[in-house]
């Protein structure tokens, strides 16, 4: 049991650039999809099913020494969305600069120089857990809970939403995050070609959407 | 009484079909071609009502290296409920050899309330093959609330992953899929994708296709538009559009 370290990586404060991106919100809020925390909640809950799920998985699989060439093939394969592929490669870039200053190790240094234009951000955090002698669950459980806290404080911030509702929105959802990352750790054991790709139409669609605008708040 | 059925469609090249092998409710018809894209043409003529629940369905398509052939069908494919309450399936699985060429466009595939369907979709695609792929879902016959169904479209080409996606909906899937990030209420859901490797020269860039559908290139020579819409009609018209677009 390391909780600490755990703390540590899953730390919203982590120096990785998580804070400039919404995971969608910023669009769906434009959209009129979410206006009040139960669209937050419904937001928030078919992420964490969707590509929650697939980005636990691939966390996972690379805290467990799965080939990260076959994770990043993998993992685009899983992100249709040119905006959504960028997006998690420059956060696996400054997750891996992150990562390497935090726990410095040789599998690092490796992923650094064999992706210099980044990788996708799960497959980083997954060496990174490992590299903190954390497991496959932990990085699983650091993924889902960003896909859902990454939402819902952009949310505060785009619909100036009570942060205390935001936050109990994320506090309701505890049960189906953990059942979500033991689901996607027990995929990761199976293997990479039992990896989920769970994915949601409207996060693809509103992420080219989203890069197209000329001004906008979070980067995705 | 559920069923278990394959049908087979092997395609070589001068249009030529060595296997045309129809099972159960997969009754495989050869159809004349109506343009210069495909040199044979197979129709997937529904001969009775499935999947029903329980039923374990295949469907398999091999296009030998430098055949082209244009799969469609004469109806849409309705998932029922069955006698059982076992989950249908599905399995459609595709592979295209060196120069050769599949458009595999059914109809939609409707998930009536009370359905449980499984379909699972394969594509082996050699290095120089090419592909369009359609694929709609209509959640509910018009006015019901929709089944549980789930699709996985997985695609590899020469060996290496190229699309993989699962899309799991109605009251059996987890919660969330017709919140905001999902679907947001829509009812019809479809993807084109088409797989050409001179796109490996000019990937294509991303484009808007209205307020809920986007062509979006994928890390390979590939595009692939997704697309909501409240019915199927409204679908159809906007992938039908991107389709004489990108092959037109």
């Amino acid at each position: 049991m390391r909780r600490s370290a755990l703390l540590v990586l899953a730390d919203g404060r982590f120096p990785a650039g998580g804070h400039a991106h919404s995971g969608g919100a910023e669009a769906a809020v434009k959209a009129g999809r979410i206006t009040d925390a139960a669209g937050l909640a419904a937001f928030c809950r078919g992420r964490l099913h969707t590509t929650g799920l697939t980005s636990a998985a691939l966390a996972a699989a690379a805290a467990l020494g799965h080939d990260p060439y076959e994770l990043d093939r993998a993992a685009d394969a899983r992100t249709p969305s040119l905006a959504l592929r960028s997006a998690a490669r420059k956060l696996g870039r400054q997750m891996t600069r992150a990562a390497r200053a935090t726990w410095p190790c040789a599998e690092l240094d490796a992923l650094a120089a064999a992706f210099p234009r980044g990788t996708h951000q799960p497959v980083v955090l997954g060496l990174a857990a490992r590299a903190a002698g954390l497991g496959p669950e932990d990085a699983a459980h650091c993924v889902v809970y960003e896909t859902v806290s990454g939402p819902a404080s952009a949310a505060v911030r785009l619909l100036s939403l009570d942060p205390f509702q935001a936050t109990a929105v994320l506090a309701r959802l505890a049960p189906e995050m953990d059942q979500v990352a033991e689901r996607a750790a027990a995929a990761a054991r199976q293997g990479i070609d039992h990896l989920p790709a769970a994915s949601a139409p409207l996060l693809d669609i509103a992420a080219e959407q989203h890069a197209a605008w000329p001004v906008r708040l979070f980067a995705s | 009484m559920s069923l278990t059925a394959t049908a087979r469609i092997t395609a070589a090249p001068g249009g030529s079909l060595p296997v045309l092998e129809s099972d159960g409710p997969l009754a495989l018809r050869r159809t004349r071609t109506t343009g210069p894209d495909a040199d044979a043409r197979v129709t997937v003529v529904g001969a009775m009502s499935a999947p029903l629940g329980g039923d374990r369905l295949a469907l398999e398509a091999d296009v030998r290296d430098g055949a082209r052939l244009l799969v469609d069908a004469a109806a849409a494919t309705v998932a029922l409920p069955g006698r059982t309450p076992a989950p249908a399936h599905y399995d459609v699985r595709l592979t295209v050899g060196e120069d050769a060429e599949l458009r595999w466009l059914p109809e939609q595939l409707i998930s009536a309330y009370g359905s449980e369907l499984c379909m699972r979709t394969t594509v082996q695609l050699a290095a120089t093959a090419r592909l369009v792929l359609r694929e709609e879902q209509i959640l509910g016959r018009h006015g019901e609330e929709p089944g549980t169904l789930t699709t996985r479209l997985t695609v590899h080409r020469a060996g290496a992953p190229l699309l993989d996606q699962e899309l799991r909906y109605g009251p059996g899937a987890s919660v969330g899929w017709d919140g905001g990030a999902v679907l947001g209420g829509h009812r019809a859901v479809g993807q084109l994708l088409l797989v050409d490797p001179d796109m490996a020269d000019k990937p294509a860039e991303p484009r808007l296709l209205g307020e809920t559908a986007v062509l979006t290139p994928l890390a390979g020579p590939a595009v692939l538009v997704t697309a909501l819409a409240a019915d199927a009609r409204l679908l159809r018209r906007v992938l039908d559009r991107a389709l004489d677009d990108l092959t037109g």
